[in-house]
């Protein structure tokens, strides 16, 4: 395999209002890993989406070998020895993983037909050379996640990529997968092709990367070599100030039981039982993270408590009164704080302001509103204030909630949801997407509550966040709670053996 | 969750409650076996050549079904039959449909093998029909525009055979159906508008258009501009000779041919050839495809023309096929049953094929029945293949999965 060394100079992209991109420099060559570390928001995705054709750069240009290119398609990227594994897989689920991975380079017989024996015979061939144990005939759909990118990576290899870019290629793997990844990347390397790897966790790049470089707001911010870096070094370029990685909190004490699950389950619209009997109960005074691969029935787990799916047996309750049947509302009465998944989808109207978002669960309250009438007044007043107590960065309440950054969006919802009178804090995913700035501000906003005497549940599928918040550690697997341990009797790798769904040796007691 | 804790437990309580209905609609054929079928006495003659016929006494007939068919619903409820129950059902269906036509010719004969070869016949718009919605469908677009298509074509077809010949005539109606699936086209993947409300408007254009030049210019030129002469059937040599099937499959006009043609190609094309390979990918998931360098809206605009040019076929056999000059409305919802027929046939022209037969039959028999004296008023008959379409859909849509993108427009990022 021959060298090449794809360089991008001065490449700035701007979409209306934003530059997401600006005079960013880099260069990776075969035989190395570049870590690309950014929060979300510092303009990884654009800056991708530019070297890899489906973005046109305003200004700058790529380099392969020192000579200047254009890619106008990805079709132009794949030729050039560029290979993209996207954070969201681009695989056909109904099709046969040779099918997927021919789709666009398909080896043809007379008329056009397609050879599928050859296919076969071709994803065989690379899924040995890299040990990837890929069976040409299963179908997408019946693959789990960690299987799926190996097909991504049989993808680009396939088309003879030089430079293989993952996008956030760790968000959705088990631990143990996670590892498993790291020697396929490793083993890339070594058979001389070289590895662009697109991140947010700061471990993953120490561990991986030959070489780091940090984007901040489009820019490239700092250049760093794992050997002489440290995490809290790198999140400070990340954020632009010193930051604190690791939550502080005094040890729980835990009271009485506040909300309770018993038997919980619940079946999606395909009739699939997606929860599968879930018992647990969350105490005042305890923070309880469901720890889980994402899509273990987590999300259902959470709107069947928020009461946006219905149970289909088994009941919850809250201060000892069964809520099974009640709507959100009269959750939130008895109170429910719920800070869902999709901040953009169920946790605020974009398009409504930030003002309307923040009464959007009181609206109906004679705080608010009097018959029909809303007290607007009212509701910038509160609005102000909330804004200011929770540090929510805007110049103007009455802009959309759209015009905030996903962290400032985060806080909205953390302020309308905790700012009255409540019991229980269910939380899903609560620092998804945001930066490691807000991150540590809703983390103390959860110990805060915690300490305030509420019982806190939170679902989240990063485990770095689940071992450092909780008290009490639930693990999803597949619709059931396979263990309840706490945080500080056991190891992430004993958390991940319970998300991969086997039983560390040692804990079997 | 794509593997979820018990998909086996689930499917099979699904399976269940398919059987236990199935067992249900059993019972309930059974009793029209008995309470209608055996009403009326005599044989029933079915012609199946020029010289020769079986007959079947209509109420012995009816009522031995009957005793059967409960029977089969005993079987199915208690024990079910596993991988056969298809083929019950299969069988069931043809002994019913026969104890029907027994009942509604008892006392009289008809020509049971001209009745399947019209079927045939009639079976050629909807297919071809069912195939260019699958061509759409298939890339990601929801071609509701059939019934405009093939309608526009069959008026313009009807005009240009009159006035040159057949073969220009058909050419007209292909070009016609490409230009109504160039707007589709240029409307939802350029512009993004709404697939099925282009559809719509494509639909009533088509119709109000071809009524006006049916009434307005038509009308008055009936000789010059809407007459000609229709194609003949050609006898395949041999073939054609195979007893009762010869003169069902292969004594039929070129439409007819060239919609197996068709169907056999686009099989082929859809399961065999890169083509396909891309199309059913962009209509399942057009970004995977998009990200490895297939230009996604590209081979949609291609595969909608094509579409059209295949229902354009469909609408010239009304005029140049069969009936030998356009009327207003000729085609009267046949490019809604097609899109039934995509959807028996799950999006596979093959399965679209049995289902535009299906249809067919039912307008057949229709047509045949109107010369018995039943005592079913017309008006019933004529809702016949409607109401065949309602049924068979309402009973097999349940199982049958559109292509995940149609509907949706894709942009390149």
């Amino acid at each position: 395999m021959h060298e090449m060394k794809f360089e991008l100079r001065g490449i700035t992209k701007r979409f209306p209002g934003v530059v997401a991109n600006d005079n960013v420099n880099l260069s990776v060559e075969t035989g190395e890993v570049l870590a690309l570390i950014g929060e979300n928001g510092a303009g990884k995705s654009t800056l991708m989406n530019v070297l890899y054709g489906l973005y046109r750069a305003d200004e700058g240009e790529l380099l392969i070998d020192g000579q200047a290119t254009q890619f106008s398609s990805p079709a132009d990227a794949i030729a050039a020895g560029i290979g993209m594994v996207h954070q969201h897989f681009m695989l056909v689920p109904v099709m046969t993983v040779a099918e997927n991975v021919v789709l666009g380079v398909e080896p043809t017989g007379r008329f056009g037909s397609l050879d599928i024996d050859e296919a076969r015979r071709m994803v065989r061939e690379v899924s040995d050379r890299y040990h990837l144990e890929l069976d040409p005939d299963a179908i997408i759909e019946d693959l789990s996640v960690g299987v799926r990118q190996r097909v991504e990576i049989v993808k680009v290899l396939m088309r003879d990529a030089k430079i293989v870019v993952f996008d956030e290629p760790t968000a959705v793997l088990t631990p143990s997968e996670i590892l498993e990844f790291f020697g396929i990347v490793r083993s890339l390397v070594e058979a001389g092709r070289g590895v662009i790897f697109i991140t947010h966790k700061l471990k993953e790049a120490l561990e991986i990367a030959d070489r780091i470089n940090v984007l901040r707001r489009g820019k490239v911010v700092g250049e760093a070599l794992p050997k002489n870096t440290s995490e809290a070094a790198i999140a400070e370029m990340m954020v632009g100030r010193p930051v604190l990685l690791v939550v502080d909190k005094a040890p729980a004490t835990p009271r009485e039981a506040m909300l309770t699950l018993a038997g919980v389950s619940v079946v999606d619209p395909d009739g699939r039982t997606v929860v599968d009997g879930a018992s647990f109960e969350v105490r005042v005074g305890e923070i309880v993270c469901v720890a889980g691969v994402q899509g273990n029935g987590q999300t259902e787990l959470v709107e069947a408590i928020a009461g946006l799916r219905r149970v289909a047996s088994g009941s919850i309750s809250l201060g000892g009164k069964n809520i099974t049947g009640d709507s959100p509302r009269e959750r939130h009465a008895a109170g429910m704080a719920h800070i869902p998944e999709d901040r953009q989808r169920q946790g605020l109207v974009t398009e409504l302001s930030i003002t309307e978002n923040l009464v959007l669960t009181r609206y109906h309250d004679a705080e608010f509103s009097q018959g029909i009438r809303m007290k607007w007044d009212a509701a910038a007043a509160k609005s102000q204030e909330l804004v200011a107590a929770y540090d929510i960065r805007t110049t103007d309440p009455s802009q959309l909630a759209s015009t905030l950054s996903g962290g400032n969006q985060q806080k909205v919802i953390v302020a309308r949801e905790l700012s009255r009178n409540i019991r229980v804090v269910v939380a899903a995913q609560p620092t998804r997407g945001i930066d490691v700035g807000s991150i540590e501000y809703v983390h103390a906003q959860i110990v805060k509550e915690r300490d305030a005497g509420r019982a806190v549940l939170v679902v989240s599928t990063e485990l770095d966040e689940v071992m450092s918040l909780a008290d009490r550690v639930l693990v999803m697997y597949r619709g059931k709670i396979v263990a309840d341990v706490d945080p500080k009797k056991v190891s992430h790798m004993d958390i991940g053996l319970y998300m991969a769904g086997s039983r560390p040796a040692a804990v079997v007691a | 969750m794509s593997t979820s804790a018990a998909p086996g437990l689930v499917v099979s309580a699904e399976q269940r409650k398919r059987a236990r209905s199935l067992g249900i609609a059993y019972l309930v054929l059974a009793v029209v076996c008995f309470t209608i079928f055996t009403r009326r006495a005599g044989d029933a003659g079915f012609r199946i050549s020029e010289s020769s016929q079986f007959t079947l006494p209509a109420q012995g007939f009816g009522w031995a079904l009957g005793i059967v068919l409960i029977a089969i619903a005993a079987g199915q409820l208690l024990r079910g039959f596993g991988k056969l129950s298809n083929v019950v059902l299969a069988l069931a269906t043809a002994a019913f449909f026969m104890s029907f036509m027994a009942w509604a010719a008892a006392g009289d004969s008809f020509s049971f093998v001209g009745m399947l070869q019209d079927t045939v016949s009639r079976s050629v718009p909807i297919t071809l029909g069912a195939v260019a919605g699958i061509l759409s469908e298939r890339s990601g677009v929801i071609n509701i525009s059939i019934e405009g298509m093939l309608l526009a074509s069959a008026c313009t077809s009807a005009i240009g055979a009159s006035l040159t010949n057949l073969w220009l005539g058909t050419l007209v109606g292909i070009l016609t159906g490409v230009a109504l699936a160039a707007i589709l086209a240029v409307m939802s993947i350029r512009y993004k508008v709404d697939q099925v409300i282009v559809g719509f408007a494509i639909n009533f254009f088509a119709l109000g258009v071809t009524s006006f030049i049916s009434f307005r210019v038509l009308v008055p030129n009936r000789d010059t501009m809407n007459n000609l002469l229709p194609v003949m059937p050609i006898r395949i040599p041999l073939f054609a000779d195979i007893p009762f099937f010869g003169q069902i499959l292969f004594d039929q006009t070129i439409f007819v041919y060239f919609s197996f043609a068709t169907v056999a190609l686009a099989t082929w094309g859809l399961y065999r050839t890169k083509w396909g390979l891309r199309t059913r990918a962009i209509g399942e998931y057009p970004r995977a495809a998009g990200t490895l360098g297939v230009d996604v809206n590209k081979l949609r605009y291609r595969n909608l023309l094509l579409a059209g040019a295949v229902a354009g076929v469909g609408g010239a056999w009304w005029p140049i096929g069969i009936v030998g000059r356009f009327d207003q409305n000729i085609t009267n919802g046949r490019g809604f049953i097609a899109l039934a027929a995509v959807i028996f046939g799950r999006w596979h022209p093959v399965g679209a094929l049995c289902g535009a037969l299906v249809f067919a039959l039912a307008e057949a028999v229709r047509l045949k029945i109107g010369n018995f004296d039943t005592g079913i008023p017309s008006e019933f008959l004529i809702m016949a293949p409607y109401l065949v379409t309602l049924i068979v859909v309402a009973g097999f849509i349940g199982a049958s999965r559109a292509p995940k993108a149609a509907g949706q427009p894709y942009e390149d990022q």
